[in-house]
């Protein structure tokens, strides 16, 4: 039964590395995990989703604003961008590069465009890594 | 190991840690932690002044207490970045022996010159590993060994003058030219 369960957990994690969700960095948590911490990066990850939330609608409102304040999205999004790195979350961490590109040149449609990419990735990510925490 | 109370104990580094992220602040206490350091972690570079005793408040535990072995800090911080950080510290007579490490999500040349420049011990981009953070514990505590090290050869020339056969040599040497010089000066001139 175990042998099965060890098999699902290593073939969800073989597809999140093979779609690209996840990078190098997530191996390195999962290395940082022991005995006495085995939850590890379970935590980061929950903290990671309730942290970038107030990021994430924070860079909602100002899309509203007209004219788009250019700075201000950048400086969210480098922040934003600076914890899915830490977490490993590699296609979210490219979304946020094109994204900055486009505050870069006052792309503004290219922002909002790149924003709605970047919070389907998001949400898709946390389904996943919600269902491999799942597993014992 | 010697007995002078401010060498580090047991091989454990107290790091400060700074960063504004919530999730890094995690990441690196964990790093530090699996590394055998102490951590303390604080959200800004106002915090971090304020707990190194250097923010006007006199902190109501001993400096020694808290001593700190190793600053890491973000380098983007709102308010004060960790530029100025490093700054503040390298330019108080109390901190500046206090390695610091800026660590930075963007690689950018001019940015790690400016704070080699300033005075940091190294730059790290993020995401830090747990072989960036054994790296530096290991460069610390061998500087403080070091230290400690050049401190005890240094008590121990001078416990050993004027005994000391070199020093004992170019005292003498010293005084012999000042003497003849003083001879010459002294012999008057027929």
């Amino acid at each position: 039964m175990e042998r099965n369960l060890h098999k699902q957990l290593g073939n969800m994690k073989k597809s999140l590395f093979d779609q690209g969700y996840l990078d190098e960095q997530f191996i390195q948590l999962e290395e940082l995990q022991d005995e006495a911490n085995p939850n590890f990066v379970e935590e980061v990850v929950t903290l990671y989703y309730r942290d970038s939330a107030r990021l994430i609608q924070n860079i909602e409102q100002t899309l509203e604003n007209n004219p788009l304040d250019f700075a201000k999205l950048d400086n969210y999004m480098h922040q934003f961008k600076g914890s899915s790195c830490s977490i490993g979350a590699k296609k979210l961490k490219n979304e946020c590069t094109q994204f900055r590109e486009h505050c870069k040149t006052g792309n503004g449609d290219g922002c909002k465009r790149t924003f709605q990419q970047l919070k389907k990735e998001y949400a898709a990510l946390k389904k996943k890594l919600e269902h491999y925490f799942q597993v014992p | 190991m010697g007995s002078d109370c401010s060498s580090i104990g047991a091989e454990e580094l107290h790091v400060l840690a700074v960063d504004d992220s919530l999730v890094d602040r995690k990441v690196i206490e964990r790093l530090l932690k699996i590394s055998s350091c102490k951590v303390t972690a604080v959200e800004s570079g106002r915090m971090a002044l304020q707990y190194l005793g250097l923010d006007g408040e006199k902190s109501s535990v001993g400096f020694d207490e808290l001593k700190v072995n190793l600053i890491m800090t973000d380098y983007s911080m709102p308010g004060m970045t960790g530029y100025e950080l490093l700054k503040k510290i390298k330019s108080s007579s109390k901190l500046r022996q206090i390695p610091v490490v800026i660590m930075s999500s963007e690689n950018i040349l001019a940015r790690i010159d400016r704070c080699l420049e300033e005075g940091a011990e190294d730059f790290l981009v993020k995401p830090v590993k747990l072989s960036d953070v054994k790296r530096l514990r290991d460069v610390i505590l061998r500087g403080d060994e070091n230290d400690e090290k050049k401190g005890s050869q240094k008590r121990k020339l001078n416990d050993l003058l004027p005994t000391s056969s070199l020093a004992c040599d170019l005292t003498s040497l010293k005084s012999a030219s000042a003497a003849s010089q003083q001879a010459r000066l002294k012999r008057p001139r027929l």
